[in-house]
């Protein structure tokens, strides 16, 4: 696993804020009703796109979850494309056919954000069935929510991984919700994490919220799936700054206790305390940062709002190949 | 070199030439070999089952564990890994056992595969081939003989094909697989014995193409796997009273092929489809309702659709063959079209 050196740590730094810049912008614009249909926010969640993504090349696969957006940007996903595509523009990244919800680049490695919660499992295995069949040392990383871990295709999933040692870590997002209800309702195990030992491959829960922890068992994981070992399930406890989708009331947050405590939690000021005690990075060099993505947003705000809507021819394109 | 072999040799030479042809080819399905990491059986490399019929039998002798995969029991996990292996550039090819266990991993294909190119704006392709089962005859109950390529041959961006002779069989599975989309080949399993002539060499069925098996000027028979035996009886039945039927197998229910139809329609008037699925929002229903449309003005009667009937198919060998629609009901349906010709 690489160390964080000082230019990693300002990629890291500047991909956490493009994640969350894009987020309350996003946030911004939708309440002002210019982005049709509904959008799901990573705000608050930086640290695990960005740890994991932080260990990857174009090469390596990824599947996302509807809230998608981090994945998307830490995968090294266009900027100006996501942005055109969650306004439906012809100039997205998917011509404005998939939005918010579907925003894929598979030139990138990033094979779709999913509408479909647990829709990720499968296809994850089936990259990394791939990876294996063509001796390739790349990897898969698998994002799902606290809620997918119920969905069936979990326990399909990681078994086949496991059985077949595929290159595929399962990194699990726990913010503790799924939709309005929480995950110690949903789950029959104590942690997503425990699960792991039903399929004997490693599993851990840690502290999704710091950088730090998140980008050295990530790194452990994927060092262990490019070496062929097989799967690693990584239980990452978080928590969204937004409701499940925009318009959401959040009347299931608890407003005092440890979860408030989690919720007041900001990663990326977190990580920057780390980076000035570790001298990775000067105060300056932190607002340099932070004033470059939010430069970032603009531009890619205003490409959108420039951006052409689809011809409407193109709604019969791109069904079949060929 | 032409033989005489069965549809499910037809099928299992397909799949060893298209595997010869392609590395990206890949197998992945319940005991399509068998007895995996058992090692008594791994020892003389030897399969187990090659497939609950049969079908997949000698090819992981021939090309190993690496492309020839048992899964376990595990329809989402292993459909959803074909589309994941598809849209990372391979060619897998799944074995669905039968057509019914669709519900174990319809969102991989329905929501997942079928959509990807579509909603990744023309980035993704998914080049992958289900083989699946269906149909009554086998006494094999309400859940293992349904007919669903009509269903599935409603999503956007899956093509479905239904062989009826081992020629078409043999031809129609290398195109699927050489295919850039999520093709359903859809065997009937009550066909793996029937013999026909097939050539030795490689070569390819057109996708979307329907064949007019039998030329006739009175009445149009359109057919869907192995109706197209019930449509020759009934042909045949019908010549001894001078009424020239002309009948067409459909082959690919999606997208189905449209112009042939209408051009046998044009000819005779009159037209009857048969199909075993059950008789509402399904193929022949799809057919009925595009021809009434587009072909109106050349009709001289109504329509027929003989189909099974809306129920789930009973076990009891009696009520299935009631089940399943064949020439007297054929002739019975028609009669109104019949009739008048006789006049």
């Amino acid at each position: 696993m690489k160390k964080i050196d000082k230019k990693r740590a300002s990629w890291i730094l500047k991909t956490m804020s493009d994640i969350r810049n894009f987020e309350n912008e996003t946030h911004r614009i939708f309440t002002s009703g210019e982005i049709p249909g509904f959008v799901h926010l990573y705000a608050g969640e930086e640290a695990i796109a960005t740890g994991v993504c932080a260990h990857l090349t174009d090469a390596d696969y990824i599947t996302s979850t509807h809230r998608g957006h981090g994945h998307c940007i830490a995968k090294g996903c266009d900027l100006n494309g996501m942005m055109a595509e969650i306004y439906g523009k012809e100039t997205g990244l998917c011509k404005g056919k998939g939005g918010s919800m579907h925003i894929a680049d598979i030139d990138k490695g990033m094979l779709g954000a999913n509408g479909m919660v647990g829709g990720g499992f499968p296809i994850a295995v089936g990259a990394g069935l791939r990876n294996k069949y063509l001796k390739t040392k790349d990897v898969v990383v698998c994002f799902f929510g606290d809620g997918a871990a119920n969905e069936g295709g979990f326990h399909e999933g990681v078994n086949l991984a496991s059985i077949w040692k595929l290159p595929v870590v399962f990194v699990n997002e726990n913010n503790n919700f799924a939709e309005a209800t929480p995950q110690w309702y949903s789950s029959g195990s104590k942690t997503i994490a425990q699960r792991a030992e039903a399929y004997d491959i490693p599993g851990e829960r840690l502290d999704g919220k710091d950088l730090v922890a998140v980008y050295e068992a990530a790194g452990k994981a994927i060092d262990r799936a490019r070496k062929g070992e097989g799967p690693t399930l990584l239980e990452c406890m978080t928590y969204r700054d937004y409701g499940h989708f925009e318009g959401d009331e959040q009347k299931y947050k608890a407003t005092a206790g440890k979860e408030k405590e989690l919720a007041a939690r900001d990663c990326i000021k977190e990580f920057g305390t780390y980076l000035l005690s570790e001298g990775l990075l000067s105060e300056k060099e932190i607002a340099e940062i932070a004033n470059t993505s939010q430069k970032e947003i603009a531009a890619a705000i205003k490409f959108a709002e420039a951006s052409p809507i689809p011809r409407p021819e193109a709604l019969y394109e791109d069904v079949y190949a060929n | 070199m032409t033989r005489n072999i069965t549809f499910m040799k037809a099928i299992n030479e397909a799949l060893e030439q298209a595997m010869e042809k392609d590395e990206r080819v890949i197998l992945l399905g319940e005991d399509i070999a068998g007895g995996a990491e058992v090692a008594h059986l791994e020892k003389k490399n030897e399969d187990a089952w090659g497939g609950v019929f049969g079908v997949t039998k000698g090819l992981m002798p021939k090309f190993g564990r690496e492309r020839v995969i048992d899964t376990p029991i595990s329809e989402m996990g292993y459909m959803g890994a074909a589309v994941g292996a598809a849209a990372t550039g391979l060619r897998p090819v799944p074995e669905l056992m039968f057509n019914d266990f669709i519900g174990f991993c319809l969102d991989t294909i329905l929501a997942q595969g079928s959509k990807m190119r579509y909603m990744f704006g023309g980035k993704a392709k998914i080049p992958m081939t289900i083989r699946t089962c269906h149909g009554a005859g086998a006494s094999a109950a309400a859940q293992h003989s349904g007919s669903y390529y009509g269903l599935l041959g409603a999503i956007p961006a899956v093509k479905v094909v239904v062989p009826a002779t081992p020629y078409d069989a043999k031809g129609l599975l290398l195109a699927a697989i050489e295919d850039d989309n999520i093709v359903v080949f859809s065997e009937d399993k009550t066909l793996y014995g029937l013999k026909g002539e097939v050539p030795e060499e490689y070569y390819k069925v057109e996708i979307g193409k329907a064949k007019v098996k039998k030329e006739g000027t009175d009445l149009t028979i359109v057919t869907i796997g192995k109706m197209l035996y019930v449509a020759l009886e009934v042909a045949e039945q019908l010549a001894n009273e001078n009424i020239s039927v002309e009948v067409i197998d459909l082959i690919t229910v999606a997208p189905w092929d449209q112009a042939t139809i209408i051009a046998s329609v044009k000819k005779t008037g009159r037209l009857v489809i048969i199909d075993e699925a059950n008789p509402h929002n399904n193929t022949a229903t799809d057919i009925a309702s595009v021809i009434g449309n587009q072909a109106f003005d050349y009709l001289d009667g109504p329509i027929k659709c003989v189909c099974a009937p809306h129920t789930p198919v009973p076990f009891a060998t009696n009520l299935e063959q009631l089940y399943l629609p064949n020439a007297e009901r054929v002739l019975e349906t028609a009669a109104e079209l019949i009739d008048d010709l006789k006049n």
